[in-house]
């Protein structure tokens, strides 16, 4: 009892951190982070006080917590840098403004940073020289992929060596018997899936962004996707990793085994540490076999809880051959309209689902399919739908679907939310958050992978409004705590949301990730101002 | 006036497969390959319908020649809206040099013996890019023809057809019986929906041989070979109009 005491006091004479710019209470300050040091842990009282003051006039006279931090004291590029780069890195050390400009701001248009250069290795080895020197000069540098990101992580905050891996694309080997697929972390999705078609085979992630994402941004964000529900996450797919870390040397753990038990399993920490712990440079994958038979349905439902009965007759009916269950409201429909100019392809429900199926037998498939929707229609779950089995007609469905987000960008200012809850409580955010903003908002939209319990929650303005970003933060992340959701199902934390992370992990697990982060990357070079909320700075 | 119109719906690979050229050379891989209807089949099936659902026209029937899996070809234009169908079997060496002046004496029969008073086809099908079974099937029937039709309007014993030319749009109106041939901005296929495909179940298809019709199934023409087209060669990117000029002088282009 005493040497909690204790520590509470030390604890109450520490510096006060410059990030929090809050009259926090002496109880919510660190010091700065020691191994040595007991982990620092709070109590619930004081995390009510550090999420009121985190969002305690975000009005526009404080900053709001997705804002960016104060520029930490890295070096700034000099021409000698620029000289060493041009050596290793010839024609491909980039400064020119306008081909920086495009790497500096991210895919909504929403963050902008200013760095001066982009670096464009080819091989691991310019990758481990890259990161060898930045370490040693304490510079900054933003790893980047495709560029694809909603929430800020892929471009620098303020001048932070970019280090694309757009270069990086060569597929290193397939073994076509188990399904194995080795390639450079540069390698775009769309490539890799064509690449694997003709191999019998299909990548086991799929995306909207799946044109410009490369693979090596996909595992540092763990994406999700479309294929999620049959295939799994990328913690189970993929089977190696090789990776740069923050001092440049390279961990090589690009193993293209199913069953490694031989000590802890490294890669799963680079899984999703959104480029914060080391730069992943190549990856190993476990590709399925393409499937013989894909059919899409298309279905309208008149109620939520309609869909929801139908996923369960799907799973129950439809059983291994599901390979995705998506679903868009009303609001998505009339956006696509809209904006897009498509056209539904039935008529109009207030709810609409795309159920794909993967298959090795079209008959039997078929068979299963016809089955499922006799009686979903004779039931009058669903009340009007169409069925693709053309590869053509197929993607004209699955643009429906995936076309979204694009849609979204034509309407205005996007305030983007992907949570992940209770797959029963799922559209009731969107109904209490249209609720919630009246008219303040021009339209309020929810749709996403219900079959793995995650919607993509949008909300859009004419113009950036921070009346109406206060009124949705944090009523959002507060009703997702209070259904016990994820703030973040699958697009990461990034710039936009670290400060928001203590809504769905407990503050001992924020301070070990701290503990780690120091402990791969002490310099903190690796995406400075991302993942990690600001106080573990 | 019979009020029925005849559409022609053809199986062809889908249009968003990647196409192999078959090792021998003889033609394209077809087996396994994901096939579905001509898209101008179905602007024709959609015409049809439209025409149906404005109580212009009383029945719809679809046509295809071809192997078994026609049939399923048949029944999308079934769930589209077409009454019924027609499966004219044609299957094996028959089917692989089934060109479009058989189909255009096919058709013609079934025109007569149906009494049609229109017959819509697709202006072309994305496999073999003829364009000439509309325009043989009017000639053999002896029919005025609207071809490459964008917009389509009946009138008493007439219609009226605007179609896309090069130029420009050109308006006819012709008698009818007649042949029409769908241009791609005739109208947007609907979707097939849930409903409308149960229902097809139910619909009738009838089955009828070449022979029957009286048509002689033998081509008059041989193919050779088929081949891809040449690769595509990589361009060169050079840093200066020095550079740019050499290059030109080495390839014998300046």
């Amino acid at each position: 009892m005493l040497r909690v005491f204790q520590r509470t006091s030390r604890l109450s004479r520490a510096p006060r951190h410059p990030c929090i710019q809050s009259a926090a209470s002496p109880t919510a300050q660190f010091l700065p982070v020691d191994l040595q040091s007991p982990l620092p842990v709070w109590g619930s009282a004081q995390f009510k006080v550090f999420c009121q003051n985190l969002h305690k006039e975000t009005d526009g006279h404080r900053p709001s917590p997705a804002a960016a931090p104060e520029r930490r004291p890295f070096s700034r590029l000099s021409g000698e840098d620029l000289d060493y780069f041009r050596t290793i890195l010839p024609g491909r050390t980039i400064t020119d403004p306008d081909l920086v400009e495009s790497s500096n701001v991210d895919w909504l248009k929403s963050v902008r940073g200013s760095s001066e250069v982009v670096l464009r290795p080819q091989t691991t080895e310019e990758v481990s020289q890259i990161l060898r020197y930045c370490n040693k000069g304490n510079l900054a540098v933003n790893p980047q992929g495709g560029n694809t990101g909603l929430v800020g992580g892929s471009v620098p905050v303020y001048d932070e060596i970019i280090l694309s891996t757009s270069l990086m694309n060569n597929i290193l080997s397939f073994d076509n018997i188990s399904g194995v697929l080795t390639c450079q972390a540069g390698c775009v999705l769309e490539n890799l899936s064509q690449f694997l078609e003709e191999q019998d085979h299909i990548m086991p992630l799929d995306l909207g962004a799946k044109g410009s994402c490369q693979i090596g941004g996909n595992v540092a964000t763990n994406a999700g996707g479309l294929r999620l529900l049959r295939y799994g996450s990328l913690h189970g797919t993929v089977l190696g990793l090789e990776v740069v870390l923050a001092g440049g040397q390279v961990l090589d753990c690009l193993a293209t085994l199913r069953k490694d038990n031989t000590g802890y399993d490294l890669k799963q920490l680079f899984i999703g540490s959104e480029g914060t712990l080391g730069v992943i440079t190549a990856v190993s994958i476990l590709c399925p076999r393409k499937p013989k038979s894909v059919n899409v349905v298309f279905l309208g439902c008149e109620t939520f809880e309609q869909l929801l009965r139908a996923f369960q007759l799907c799973r129950g009916m439809l059983g291994e051959i599901l390979s995705a269950f998506e679903f868009l409201d009303s609001e998505c429909m009339r956006l696509l309209k809209t904006h897009l100019k498509l056209t539904n392809p039935i008529s109009d429900c207030p709810f609409y689902i795309l159920i794909e199926t993967s298959g090795s037998d079209p008959s039997h498939d078929e068979q299963k399919l016809h089955n499922f929707l006799e009686e979903a229609m004779t039931s009058l779950l669903v009340s009007d739908g169409t069925v693709a089995t053309e590869e053509s007609k197929i993607k004209a469905l699955w643009s429906m679907r995936e076309r979204v987000t694009e849609a979204l960008t034509h309407d205005g200012f996007n305030y983007k939310y992907d949570i992940s809850l209770p797959v029963e409580q799922i559209y009731h955010l969107v109904t209490d958050m249209r609720q919630h903003l009246g008219n303040r908002a021009k339209s309020v939209v929810g749709y996403g992978h219900v079959g793995d319990g995650n919607i993509h929650l949008n909300v859009t303005s004419a113009a950036r409004d921070p009346a109406l970003l206060a009124a949705i933060e944090p009523f959002v992340y507060e009703w997702t705590a209070r259904h016990h959701g994820s703030i973040s199902a699958e697009h990461g934390l990034g710039l936009k949301k670290r400060n928001y992370i203590h809504y769905s992990k407990s503050s001992q697990a924020v301070a070990l990730m701290g503990h780690i982060k120091t402990m791969l990357d002490p310099k903190g070079i690796l995406n400075p101002y991302k993942t990690l909320p600001d106080h573990l700075r | 006036m019979s009020g029925r119109v005849l559409v022609g719906v053809k199986r062809v690979i889908d249009y968003a497969v990647k196409i192999r050229v078959k090792p021998d050379h003889t033609g394209v891989v077809t087996d396994g390959v994901k096939h579905s209807m001509n898209p101008f089949c179905e602007i024709a099936v959609e015409e049809a319908v439209k025409l149906k659902e404005k109580k212009l026209i009383k029945e719809v029937v679809a046509v295809s020649c071809g192997p078994q899996q026609s049939q399923e070809t048949i029944r999308t234009a079934l769930a589209m809206g077409a009454d019924r169908g027609i499966h004219v079997e044609v299957s094996g060496k028959d089917y692989e040099s089934l060109g479009p002046l058989q189909v255009s004496k096919i058709l013609a029969a079934l025109a007569k013996s149906e009494e049609a008073q229109l017959v819509i086809l697709g202006k072309q099908a994305i496999d073999d890019d003829c364009n000439q079974t509309g325009q043989m099937t009017a000639a053999l029937l002896d029919w005025p023809q609207g071809t490459f039709a964008s917009e389509v309007s009946l009138e008493e014993g007439k219609v009226k057809v605007v179609r896309e030319i090069d130029g420009g749009l050109e308006t006819i109106r012709i008698n009818t019986p007649a042949v029409l041939t769908a241009d791609l901005r005739l109208n947007t296929p609907r979707y097939a929906t849930l409903p409308n495909i149960m229902k097809a179940k139910k619909k009738k298809i009838t089955n009828v041989k070449p022979a029957d019709l009286g048509v002689d199934l033998t081509s008059r023409l041989e193919v050779l070979s088929v081949d891809e087209p040449p690769q595509r060669q990589a361009g060169i990117k050079v840093e200066t109009v020095e550079d740019l000029v050499s290059k030109l002088k080495e390839v014998g282009k300046v």
